[in-house]
């Protein structure tokens, strides 16, 4: 009998190394294509970078899908799983646009964020497989959940462009003109960063509607009512208001650019306070996701 | 393809603008600030209308959106009456002054205060005084038809002559019969066409924000004939659907005692099932199952109700909230005589269910006596010689108690809060640090001092905590947001495009120009194009 419960740790563990491996490829890119003055196409290093990313995520998949046999359920019922989860799906948010479009320029933000995220989880919030209580054993967790990853991982993509943008754009203005920013001249004009960062925000958007949706109609089933401003549903609440805003912002002229990029990585921030600050401190409904 | 002009740093083309390009001139915009705002020199008409302007501007829109954010997050953080009444209660007795404060702002109920309301009402003003002039405006253009070509072709960032057979008023029929296939709509003028697609994103757009005020309309009025009460039930008791059968009980402002379903429910037997967790050492719970019997218009069916599994009684809802045990205490007088006998509900304090609760006997005996008691299924002795439970379930129920005499506080009508007892007014009788301990097991049964009377623990039932709701608004609600939810996709997953198609005499020209930053409009003009080649081809083949 495999153990599967142990070997999803391992996994995780070895996919962070992969990730770390990948990090220092995608860096090693950025270095080299800023250190050669007005040459800024890739290096070789930057698909090796690519391939050891894709290892990584097929390790992580493998690691996320153990978790999910071992605990015989869907593997996102507490932080750990939830984390392991969300990173696999920002990891494959970047893996997917990258077969469309050019967006390995963002490789070692995404993988440096992804070894943060699952070094925290694991080391701060694994928690062994344990039944559902009832509360929890119902489809809609299924559904509200996994459109949270999925939005999550929109966000934190789209949010890794806002970022770029913002700094490209004080570069364009000349305002970070040193060596050490030239590794920006690697990155789209900040025009194109900010088209991207829009479309990933607004599918992240999408889906965060439909997390609200689907958490409302299971708070319906479980508490008897569909909305009652649980911490959890505030912040929820918050996100989705502050990325309206962004919505908006991004269509008004004075707001539009980097006020509107702004917006998206406050909003952002909102999103990483709900799944840390308000789960381990803040009382409430959700509390018995158990870490 | 023409890229933005950067010449204004980080601008790019605002809405506005590129409207302007893109619709007739005097469409209306949501943000009009960009017009001079008129000097302090303002009659009252025109102040309105400057107010008007400002609040449906799309500027005001997005700094009401942010403040509706930074309003909510004192909801996360102060305990709201709605959500955690009890968070609300503990900061009322262990800091008044901060409990002072906190209500003369309403930081206890964030999300129903005046300045709250003050905030999303403002922004539905705003949102409103937006949707209407644009509706009426889609609603035009809906009707009329697709927009003149520009005077100047070498504007358009796509534009392609493409050589034709035959006579060009087939060959415009044939570019018209292509478009429509790709749904545009299409109007021949002259020797050219006009053609515009994604109507739907307008109209999506404002299916979206009028869902809004849907919901909040919905809330509003619907919100009036809702209510929902609580109740605990005891295995073996019987709830009639009236007022007076809740233990708390909230209304909506349009509630009618005579809206109360009648009906009656009885617990039968609850069933929870727990499994040991061995690496941390507690039982969790696996399920709960309260089975009931529903008499409903004279007829009786049984049912099961779950946690997450809500059962339809009449018009309202039953839920399974909580659930904890249920000591049965018989108090008798110095003859013998049955004072007070009745399952108590205790509150369960942790995961192995040690719980808590109160026994008042405000007659019967020679004083008023008050109990303050403590359960636990499964009673071990700790070192310190306190008790504890370790296991959720009954294999070795106790009752302890404090016993105290004096004035409960009852007489004056109220029945005061059922778990709580006004203990440092009371005179404690028995119990801990009185040297005179009152542990009971099933059977047992304690002489009160002085010949009061006597305390018997008879046996343990178990109670569910359940809710039962009447919503009137999740119609409204979920047709809203059933509409926000379509509206949202048809938004953002349709482009605007224009084409216009002329006859010159090299062949006809095509031109075609989109709405905001659109990556695809070459691909998709280039498949319209080869499609229109194709049926050229087509009609050569078929005419040979």
């Amino acid at each position: 009998m495999i153990d599967f419960e142990a070997n999803a740790l391992i996994a995780t563990y070895s996919a962070m190394a992969v990730y770390t491996f990948a990090f220092i490829l995608f860096t090693v890119d950025l270095a080299g294509r800023s250190a050669s003055e007005g040459q800024s196409a890739p290096t070789r290093w930057l698909r090796s970078a690519m391939a050891v990313t894709w290892l990584g995520w097929g390790v992580h998949l493998s690691a996320t899908v153990m978790r999910g046999i071992a605990a015989n359920r869907v593997p996102w019922a507490n932080m750990f799983e939830f984390g392991l989860t969300a990173t696999l799906a920002l990891v494959g948010v970047f893996l997917g646009i990258s077969l469309f479009r050019d967006v390995r320029f963002v490789g070692s933000f995404i993988t440096g964020f992804a070894i943060l995220a699952l070094g925290i989880v694991a080391t701060n919030f694994y928690v062994a497989v344990t039944p559902l209580p009832p509360a929890l054993q119902d489809y809609w967790l299924v559904i509200h959940v996994f459109v949270a990853v999925l939005g999550t991982g929109f966000f934190a993509t789209g949010a890794a462009l806002s970022a770029a943008q913002l700094f490209q754009s004080s570069r364009e203005a000349g305002k970070l003109n040193t060596r050490n920013w030239r590794f920006l001249s690697a990155f789209p004009h900040s025009d194109v960063l900010e088209a991207l960062a829009y479309r990933l925000t607004v599918i992240g958007f999408v889906f965060w509607t439909f997390t609200v949706i689907a958490g409302a109609i299971w708070a319906e089933h479980a508490w008897g009512r569909y909305w009652g401003w649980d911490t959890k549903e505030v912040w929820s609440f918050i996100i989705w208001v502050l990325f309206a805003g962004y919505i908006h912002a991004r269509a008004t002229r004075g707001w539009r650019g980097n006020p509107a990029a702004v917006l998206s990585l406050i909003g952002f921030s909102a999103v990483i306070f709900n799944f840390t600050i308000v789960n381990v401190f803040f009382k409430g409904l959700h509390v018995y996701s158990g870490l | 393809m023409a890229s933005p002009p950067r010449s204004k740093g980080y601008q790019p083309n605002d809405l506005h603008e590129s409207r302007q390009e893109f619709d007739d001139a005097n469409a209306p915009v949501k943000n009009r600030l960009n017009q001079p705002i008129l000097g302090p020199t303002l009659g009252p008409f025109e102040f309105l209308r400057w107010a008007w302007r400002l609040l449906t501007s799309m500027r005001t829109a997005i700094v009401l959106l942010v403040l509706v954010a930074v309003a909510s997050i004192p909801g996360s953080i102060v305990p709201q009456r709605l959500a955690d009444p009890n968070g609300v209660a503990i900061i009322r007795d262990s800091n008044p002054d901060l409990y002072a404060f906190y209500e003369s702002v309403q930081l206890f109920d964030v999300f129903t205060s005046v300045w709250f309301s003050a905030i999303y009402l403002l922004l539905f003003i705003s949102l409103i005084g937006c949707i209407l002039p644009r509706t009426r405006h889609h609603w035009n253009v809906l009707r009329a038809e697709p927009a003149e070509a520009p005077k100047q072709w070498t504007r358009l960032p796509i534009r392609e002559v493409v050589p034709f057979s035959g006579s060009a008023n087939t060959a415009l029929d044939r570019a018209a019969v292509t478009l429509r296939s790709a749904r545009y709509r299409v109007v021949r003028d002259g020797n050219s066409l006009k053609a515009e697609f994604g109507y739907l994103r307008e109209t999506g757009n404002l299916v979206f924000h009028i869902a809004l005020v849907g919901i909040l309309v919905t809330l509003g009025f619907a919100g009036g004939f809702s209510w929902h009460g609580q109740r605990l039930l005891v295995e073996g008791q019987a709830f009639t659907n009236q007022l007076s059968s809740f233990d708390t009980f909230n209304p909506g402002r349009w509630f009618d005692e005579t809206n109360l379903d009648p009906y009656a429910v009885s617990l039968t037997t609850f069933t929870p099932k727990y499994v040991s967790d061995p690496v941390k050492d507690v039982w969790m719970p696996i399920d709960f199952t309260a089975d009931i019997v529903v008499t409903e218009g004279g007829a009786t069916r049984t049912e099961i109700l779950k946690v997450n599994d809500p059962v339809h009684i009449g018009d309202s809802k039953m839920y399974l909230l909580g659930n904890g045990f249920a000591p049965v205490i018989t108090v008798r007088n110095p003859a013998g005589d049955v004072v007070f006998s009745q399952p108590v509900p205790f509150l369960s304090q942790d995961s192995n269910l040690t719980s808590v609760g109160v026994v008042k006997i405000p007659d019967g005996l020679a004083k008023q006596v008050g109990m303050q008691g403590f359960f636990y299924p499964s009673a071990v002795e700790l070192d310190s010689g306190a008790l504890a439970s370790n296991n959720p379930e009954p294999t070795k129920p106790t009752v302890t108690f404090n016993i105290y005499t004096g004035n409960l506080g009852l007489d004056d009508g109220t029945n005061g809060n059922v778990f709580q007892l006004p203990i440092d007014k009371l005179t404690q009788i028995a119990g801990r640090h009185t040297g005179d301990e009152v542990v009971l097991e099933p059977g047992d049964v304690f002489a009160l001092p002085n010949g009061l009377g006597s305390v018997e623990f008879a046996s343990v039932s178990r109670f569910i905590g359940v809710e039962i709701r009447h919503d009137a608004t999740q119609f409204g609600v979920g047709l809203s947001v059933a509409f926000l939810v379509a509206g949202l996709l048809a938004s953002l997953g349709t482009r605007r495009r224009r084409v216009w198609v002329r006859v010159t005499p090299k062949g006809l020209e095509w031109g075609a120009q989109a709405r905001g930053d659109d990556p695809g409009l070459e691909t998709a003009v280039g498949r319209i194009l080869s499609k229109f080649l194709l049926s050229g081809t087509r009609d050569k083949v078929t005419r040979t």
